[in-house]
């Protein structure tokens, strides 16, 4: 069987540019989500973890006018910019020639360019780029990529699964390489819907903490290079060895009473990666804060029996980036593997789940090999992910 | 080699609906989508309420696997766990992303509801079905330009050779602004129905060209 | 009270897409979540948008909810008893 492994990767969050950037603040414990007032995106004062608009700006027109100038006169869009940007810079950080028929871009968003609905962007954009499939053209095009992009949009797992798609595409030996891309914005169509649903916190949000009152949302881009080529990694291998997602066929918003149904797909990736539960070094879970998520990760982990593993939500740093959240967090753990370091679970002091977890108190040192990346979101779906450090 | 057979198909597009190669309805007049499948809702006795609360994306996704599931009896042959739902379409959740808007576009009439923005995430159709039938096995929400029966394949040939899942419900299913088109078929594994001693002759293979042909409905 | 009822009645049938279901099949003292009419925790927060748009009251606290939408006939005790004047 062909191994899948990560040759490069790279995160746009309120955090920074790149990987480094993010992991560093994320290390000395800076937290992305700010108070944030702006009437064009939400009537009231609320937590937000938000790239910087400037920064972005003037990051996207230096790397146009540098590389590629046949684009100086063409605009694009704040989520565009943010996905060219990271794929970008994993493309370059990969060491592969990734235009080829050899490799397939895969697109995870939940709501792409929705902030061009309405009359305001009316006139900067062809309303045509609301659909996914023509954002994912303006990515292909920029690069020049040979095949029509992959769009994965299936709520909240699908950055997971977008990592999922491309892993079993490489081992099924139907592409040799996968760029895997993840992003959403920060919009007053998603902010309010969230609003309605009283779903959101106060204050930037706790992640299994006794006082948690909701999720808090973010922004952000994510982009993951996985390849069967196994030669041009330098450093330590970590593959994507196992993956599974599953639906607790119970409610379209509310999650499982039980958790068994993402116990299951854990179960199930673990048998992939031909591991055992006792392996598991660390899981980084979804930990969105709500009530109800949380309650059901911890009864999942129990059923799952990895009550003594390490588990940490890094949302308490850059809020729910939806679409993004899959990638930038498997993205994260990765980087958690390579350091050999746990990041505190931000937001977190004593712990308000019904079933006894293991969350990370404080950043620690420890020799991480066996990782899982669980995720569940509206519709039911749940997903996880094991990577192994070779 | 594997063989993964399609027991079971459906399709329902522009007041016409076909399933297993019959047609079952077609309305010559004009009628907009709600009112036909409402219509259809009422004729097949689903007898489910919670369709009323579904936006019509769903509800055309719901009653399109509603009609192919009642002839195959999977319950009974299959644990949940072991059946999947893999749907593509082309405009994901963007007619009922515009309801929502209409909810939220004017400052003085600003009044998120939160029944219509659920539904403005197009696996939301996924879970639906799932919740209906019991379906706890892998899920995938796909989006692209034109339906790609190749990719659905793919991804359904690899889900169940790696016996992930041992049934798939898949297919396309788009709707924006009164176009439709729903086309969902079943896939079972031919050596499962073999050992359940059942007659495969009449099913023909997972491939992308018989989704695609039973898409445009042109028979085996 | 009685007008009221009904009237709510209607909006709560609307709001809910409630199709098979008329004015006269809803009893006002019924509780309306658990068996009754089938509503889920999505009908719940339509429920507080109804009462913020049509009546311009809001429910700050989503958990009062439980008690104001226990019955149509607690749900219009409550409008009369908060409507702005």
């Amino acid at each position: 069987m062909t191994g899948v492994y990560i040759a490069s990767d790279n995160i746009i969050t309120s955090l920074g540019f790149t990987t480094t950037e993010t992991i560093d603040k994320f290390r000395r414990h800076s937290i992305g989500l700010q108070m944030i007032s702006d009437p064009a995106l939400s009537p009231v004062r609320l937590p937000l973890s938000c790239v910087d608009t400037l920064l972005l700006e003037e990051k996207f027109r230096s790397l146009v006018s540098s590389f590629y100038p046949e684009f100086l006169n063409t605009a694009f869009t704040r989520m565009e910019k943010m996905f060219i940007l990271s794929i970008q810079d994993s493309i370059h950080n990969s060491g592969l020639n990734l235009k080829g028929e050899e490799t397939i871009l895969i697109m995870s968003t939940t709501k792409g360019n929705i902030d061009l609905i309405g009359e305001e962007k009316k006139n900067l954009f062809d309303p045509k780029r609301l659909f996914l499939w023509e954002m994912a053209r303006v990515i292909q095009d920029f690069f020049r990529l040979y095949h029509s992009p992959i769009v994965v949009s299936n709520a909240c797992i699908s950055g997971s699964l977008a990592i999922g798609i491309g892993a079993r595409f490489i081992r099924s030996g139907k592409f040799r390489n996968a760029i895997v891309t993840g992003g959403d914005i920060l919009s007053k169509f998603v902010i309010s819907g969230f609003q309605s649903f009283q779903a959101l916190s106060p204050e930037p949000c706790k992640p299994f903490d006794i006082s948690r009152n909701g999720l808090s949302l973010g922004e952000g881009c994510a982009t993951m290079v996985l390849t069967a080529d196994e030669t041009i990694i330098s450093g330590d291998k970590i593959t994507v060895a196992g993956f599974a997602t599953s639906n607790d066929a119970n409610h379209i918003s509310g999650p499982s009473r039980t958790g068994e149904e993402l116990a299951f797909a854990i179960g199930q990736s673990l048998s992939e990666a031909g591991i055992q539960a006792s392996d598991i070094d660390f899981i980084s879970a979804h930990g969105t804060a709500t009530v109800f998520n949380d309650e059901m990760e911890s009864r999942a982990l129990t059923l799952a029996k990895l009550n003594d593993s390490p588990v940490n939500s890094f949302k308490g740093y850059i809020g729910h980036t939806l679409g993004a959240a899959g990638i930038i967090e498997s993205v994260a753990t990765i980087q958690s593997m390579n350091s050999n370091m746990l990041f505190k679970s931000a937001g977190f002091s004593e712990s308000g789940v019904p079933e006894k977890i293991r969350v990370v108190e404080a950043n620690n040192p420890a020799n991480l090999i066996y990782c899982l990346k669980t995720a569940s979101g509206f519709g039911g779906c749940n997903s996880s992910l094991v990577f192994i450090k070779q | 080699m594997q063989n993964h057979l399609i027991t079971g198909w459906g399709v329902i597009r522009q007041n016409t609906v076909i399933v297993d190669g019959q047609v079952k309805e077609i309305h010559e007049k004009f009628i907009t989508f709600a009112e036909f499948i409402k219509f259809l809702y009422k004729k097949e006795q689903v007898g489910y309420p919670k369709f009323y609360k579904m936006d019509n994306l769903s509800k055309l996704g719901f009653l399109t696997a509603e009609l192919v599931l009642k002839n195959r009896d999977l319950k009974n042959n299959y644990r949940s766990e072991e059946i999947g739902v893999v749907i593509a379409n082309s405009s994901s959740s963007l007619d009922t992303d515009f309801e929502y808007f209409e909810t939220i576009k004017d400052k003085n009439n600003y009044y998120p509801s939160p029944s219509v923005f659920v539904y403005t995430l197009s696996n939301i159709l996924i879970g639906e079905i799932c919740i209906r039938n019991q379906l706890k096995g892998e899920n995938a929400f796909l989006v692209s330009e034109y339906f790609d029966p190749g990719l659905i394949t793919s991804i359904v040939d690899d889900l169940m050779r790696n016996n992930r899942i041992q049934v798939c419900i898949c297919g396309w299913v788009e709707l924006f602004r009164e176009k439709y088109e729903s086309f969902i078929c079943i896939v079972e594994k031919e050596e499962r129905l073999k050992h359940n001693n059942e007659n495969t002759l009449n099913y023909c293979l997972l491939t992308k060209e018989n989704l695609s042909r039973l898409c445009l409905n042109n028979g085996i | 009270m009685e007008e009221l009822i009904n009237k709510l009645k209607k909006e709560v049938i609307e709001q809910l897409n409630l199709e098979d279901i008329t004015v006269d099949d809803i009893d006002p003292d019924a509780p309306l979540f658990g068996e009754g009419l089938g509503l889920d925790s999505i009908d719940a927060l339509e429920l507080i948008v109804l009462l913020e748009k049509n009546y311009g009251i809001k429910i700050e606290d989503p958990k009062d909810g439980k008690k104001i939408f226990y019955t149509i006939r607690t749900m219009a005790e409550y409008i009369s008893a908060h409507k702005k004047a």
